[in-house]
């Protein structure tokens, strides 16, 4: 009989292929409830753009779009290396996971001070969350994506820190991808919020 | 007919092998994820319970005698929202969904048992979050209307925030159960030979996975609007305060088939073991437990028949509402079905499984009449909704939990508990639960709104009357649970499978060793082979 | 037993019909359910642990007749709603049109005419009126169970509903969307009245209002004012603290004012405040007071200041 502690109860062992094909399925499923979160902001987006179309413009002009669009390209481009980092785990290629995961860390953290540096702008202009209903909408968007930008960093820094410690190889790198999937949702939201946000009046 | 060897007494159980709080409270193994929850959400029953007895004593009479009108209106507002997300939500999912679902599709554990950890663990943050709301708290009723939720000075932010994290406990624990019906089957365990509990939790997962998040997002931007003062439900700001109603109810509506879907697995486990059939209609109830979930997302405006939304919605929302109605029908009647010929014992999970067909189909022949457009624009915001919700919910979801528990007793716990309490008690909650709830369909077509401290005296006696039947059901609920916990220590030891069951769960040691099977078992029939063919 | 309120609207049969159709259909299909649930329970009992069960799963004959009847009479009760429901939103063009703005916890009426009362609203026998209904602060809803109406007032936006008053008499109107502290205590009256009654109490002869004569003590008088005109939803008489200030001891009392000044209360602060409420409203009150100036006679103020002394 096995002495079993508190945390070691599964005496058997999870096959790492069914591990890594469950997690992806988990992630997945995790990604389609952070759609109906954001969704919920949509919806209400399209219903008072519907309601106040003149105010949707005008307010919208206020955005600084340059440093939007910025943020946009740096997030996408966060998304490769992010994807550059999957294939080179597994492929084996513990270095460049490493590396590309801290180049996804600083796009993530350069992003996130600009968006810094907008609302404190936004905020010096005396533009608050309780402005306008377009401004409590890109308040809201964009405050919830980048809460859920922190979380991804946290994540991924997470996982660069296991990286390191040589965890991850060709055989195993459930945690690289699952993680990977999280990033890729993170930036997808904000292909959408840009434009909705920044361009469209 | 799954072949599999019950374990020996050999090896101890996943009661015994550890004990002490650690082994508790840090335990991955599902089967005591699953106690943690069942004694968790019992608790808050007991307490959210407790604040009904107290509700209802104070509408013994007509004006404010026990407590004040503010205080009545905080006491129903905690009332619905520890029934409904800390006791209900969770509910048989959480306590007997985590013990069962390995057991009965012949797994070991959940696909993530350390994120089944975490779920119990935010459920406890949830309600620790609560401990502190009740400080100051809500008197918004449980469904937090705008204006009056973003104005009232009572504390809704706690309340809310409680509710938001256990929300997240929800969404991780369908997560958690999709992921292990999808891929952690025992051989041989085709979807179609799946346990009709496994259909209803699957299809309760979905529903968690995703209708929960759009709770989630509603409580938020009511936190913003009392915090940062946002508008999108405030119309001095160019918001709607109807559209707070909409997205609270996008989620809340499939919410109620998160609370009654599982119910209506567990009814379709006990029926065919106590009548020594098969499940009438096998792929009916699995599909159309998956319908139910799915129009269940298009139904959420016929709670806003008469707020203020257009007459082509409220036409379109009456209609979908009536087409949920149909594969609802269809369980009933196949389960009816299940009887015929069979050979029917009246154990005490027998006894709740047949009170929740009559008690259920009261509940759901009442919600048409509160899905007619016209009955609905009378009836709506009386107490014919108030006795209709309960119908369902304690004539449905209770019925079936109190059944369920009496059921799996013996496999979760290694006792047998003492049937003849068990039928006295159920008799006390059987009757308390119709005297209480009945009268109140006739108070509500004669016009005594819900959610009223103080009311007229014409409806004083059929008042008087729900209150003597809340103390019944009282009676009957200590009795269950005085029966429950002492034959923990003095009830006969259980035997493997003491009622012949053919599912997985009652093929391994009463209670199951750890890993739950001695080898994983290899199914080549389904779980319903009772009868003889031919 | 009454199983439904009077029918007093045009349309309150019709809403009775569909409740009876629903209940006839539910209590149909209960009784087989529960027939069978009993006789099958009794009939199948278990006599041995060896009782012959047949293996039957399913019968597709059955789940199809099962599946279409009720499908059809769902279908059925769905249209049945459905075409009352349309009557019952559709007000004639004649209709006499009165603004309902309700507030926590009153109901305030304004009439064509430029009458307003409030928790009373008057309306004329077999004429169709229509409520166009506004809240001031929180979701509110308005009820007459005799009627058969409910319709919630938004703010923000004006909601409607129509009636046909049928029966002459006094009828029941209940707050039915909770508003807070003062939900249950938001009633009204719904005065049903003949045209010969309705245009005298529309030219303004306040003896059609009042269902006591004026032959009783301005206190008595003073206390159903204050019952009847929604004071009793902020304005205590036990000291309790509510909306506003309480009524107990109030008469004589030193107030400090908003403004920083003090004033004793006197019959005239007592006149000015139910008429001009907004004037000097006492410090630490939100200065929500609506003011009852065309809805209450001069005698009838005289008759609140009476009670207000009273309460010592």
């Amino acid at each position: 009989m096995e002495q079993l502690t508190a945390d070691h109860v599964h005496v058997h062992h999870i096959d790492p292929v069914e591990e890594y094909e469950q997690s992806k399925f988990g992630m997945w499923l995790f990604l389609g409830t952070e759609i109906l979160l954001f969704g919920g902001l949509f919806a209400t987006y399209a219903i008072f753009r519907a309601k106040y179309p003149e105010m949707f413009h005008l307010d919208h002009l206020k955005l600084d779009w340059e440093l939007g669009a910025l943020n946009t390209i740096i997030l996408i481009g966060s998304s490769m290396t992010m994807a550059i980092g999957v294939t080179a785990s597994k492929k084996g290629n513990n270095k460049l996971l490493i590396i590309m995961l801290a180049i996804t860390i600083i796009c993530g953290l350069v992003f996130g001070f600009n968006k810094y540096l907008e609302y404190t702008a936004k905020f010096a202009h005396h533009i608050y969350p309780d402005t306008s209903i377009f401004f409590s909408l890109y308040f809201m968007m964009t405050g919830l994506h980048m809460l859920h930008v922190f979380i991804g960093l946290i994540v991924l820094l997470i996982i660069m820190i296991l990286a390191i410690k040589g965890r991850y190889s060709a055989s195993y790198n459930t945690h690289v991808e699952v993680g990977g999937l999280y990033w890729h949702l993170i930036d997808l939201i904000w292909i959408y919020l840009f434009p909705l946000l920044y361009l469209i009046g | 007919m799954a072949t599999g060897t019950a374990a020996t007494i050999s090896e101890p159980s996943f009661l015994e092998y550890k004990s002490g709080f650690r082994s508790w409270f840090y335990t991955t193994d599902h089967k005591r994820i699953g106690i943690l929850y069942l004694v968790s959400i019992s608790i808050f029953f007991i307490i959210a319970g407790s604040i009904a007895i107290v509700m209802r004593a104070e509408l013994f009479t007509p004006e404010s005698n026990i407590v004040s009108p503010h205080t009545y209106n905080v006491l129903f507002t905690l009332h619905g929202s520890l029934m409904v997300f800390f006791f209900i939500v969770p509910g048989i999912s959480a306590s007997l969904g985590n013990f069962l679902i390995p057991l009965m599709i012949g797994a070991r554990d959940v696909a993530f048992p350390k994120l089944n950890l975490g779920s119990y663990w935010l459920y406890l943050i949830g309600a620790a979050i609560l401990l502190f709301a009740l400080l100051e708290p809500a008197d918004t009723g449980w469904t937090f209307y705008t204006p009056y939720s973003a104005k009232t000075n009572t504390n809704v932010i706690l309340l809310t925030l409680g509710i938001f994290v256990l929300g997240f406990s929800s969404i991780l624990t369908g997560l958690n159960f999709i992921v292990t019906i999808h891929k952690m089957r025992a051989p041989g365990m085709t979807w179609h030979r799946l346990p009709l509990f496994i259909w209803a939790l699957y299809s309760t997962a979905i529903l968690q996975l995703l209708a929960t998040p759009v709770v989630g997002i509603t409580l938020l931007l009511l936190i913003a609007e009392r915090t940062l003062g946002i508008g999108f439900f405030d119309p001095d700001k160019g918001g709607d305060p109807v559209l707070f109603q909409n997205f609270f109810w996008f989620y809340s509506h499939p919410a109620v088939y998160i609370m009654i879907i599982p119910a209506m697995g567990v009814i379709s486990e006990i029926l065919p073991v106590f009548s020594r059939k098969p499940i009438f209609g096998y792929k009916a109830i699995a599909y159309s437990s998956v319908a139910i979930a799915i129009i269940s997302f298009f139904v959420w405006a016929h709670h806003l028949f008469v707020a203020g939304i257009s007459e082509t919605a409220a036409i379109i929302f009456s209609f979908l509402t009536f087409l949920v109605a149909v594969p609802t029908a269809i369980k009933v009647f196949n389960w009816l079905a299940t009887l015929y010929k069979g050979s029917i014992q009246f154990h005490s999970a027998m006894l709740y499984a047949l009170s929740f067909l009559f008690l259920f189909t009261v509940g759901g022949l009442t919600g048409l009449h509160v899905g007619a457009l016209a009955a609905d624009i009378h009836l709506h915001d009386t107490y014919f909704v108030v006795a209709h919700m309960h119908y369902v919910m304690i004539g449905g979801t209770v019925m079936g939990f109190f059944g369920a528990l009496h059921f799996w007793y013996p496999k979760w716990f290694g006792k047998m508990l003492d049937d003849t309490l068990g039928k006295i008690a159920w008799f006390f909650v059987f009757i308390g639960f119709n005297v209480t709830f009945f009268p109140q369909f006739f108070l509500g077509v004669q016009g005594m709104p819900r959610r009223y401290a103080t009311y007229l005296p014409e409806f004083e006696s059929l008042m008087k009357l729900s209150t003597i039947g809340s103390w019944i059901l009282a009676i009957g609920m200590i009795i269950m649970a005085y029966n429950l916990i002492k034959s923990l220590y003095s009830g006969e030891k259980a035997p493997d499978n003491p009622y012949n069951s053919l599912s997985l769960e009652w093929q391994t040691s009463s209670p199951p060793i750890l890993e739950n099977f001695k080898e994983i078992p290899v199914v080549t029939d389904w779980s319903y082979g009772y009868g003889k063919k031919g | 037993m009454n199983w439904v309120p009077e029918a007093a609207s045009s349309f309150a049969g019709k809403v009775d019909g569909v409740l009876w159709f629903v209940t006839v259909l539910s209590i149909v299909f209960f009784i087989l359910i529960t027939v069978l649930l009993i006789y099958f329970s009794f009939k199948y009992k278990r006599k041995t642990e060896n009782d012959y069960t047949p293996h039957i799963t399913g019968n597709q004959t059955l789940e199809i007749i099962w599946t279409v009847i009720p499908s059809i009479l769902l279908f059925v009760i769905f249209a049945y709603g459905l075409i009352v429901y349309k009557e019952m939103r559709t007000p004639p063009g004649d209709a006499v049109e009165v603004n309902v703005t309700a507030k926590q916890w009153i109901w305030i009426f304004k009439y064509q005419n430029g009458k307003s009362t409030i928790n009373e609203l008057f309306v004329q026998h077999n004429r169709p009126v229509k409520m166009v209904m506004r809240a001031d602060d929180v979701l509110h809803s308005f009820f007459v169970p005799a009627f058969r109406v409910k319709q919630d007032l938004v703010p923000g936006m004006y909601t409607q509903l129509w009636f046909n008053p049928t029966k002459i008499g006094t009828y029941d109107l209940f707050c039915a969307e909770y508003c807070g502290t003062g939900h249950s205590q938001m009633l009204a009256k719904v005065y049903v009245m003949s045209p010969e009654a309705f245009s005298r109490w529309e030219k303004g002869d306040e003896e059609e209002t009042t269902t006591f004569a004026s032959t009783k003590s301005p206190e008595e008088l003073g206390k159903d004012m204050y019952s009847k005109n929604g004071c009793a939803a902020c304005h205590s008489i036990d000291g309790s603290a509510g909306v506003g200030p309480t009524f107990k001891a109030l008469y004589g009392k030193n107030e400090s004012l908003q403004d920083g000044t003090t004033i004793e209360v006197d019959e005239n602060y007592l006149r000015e405040s139910i008429l001009i409420p907004q004037a000097k409203v006492v410090q630490g009150f939100a200065p929500s007071m609506p003011s009852f100036k065309g809805i209450l006679t001069d005698e009838e103020v005289d008759a609140l200041i009476v009670y207000i002394k009273s309460l010592k």
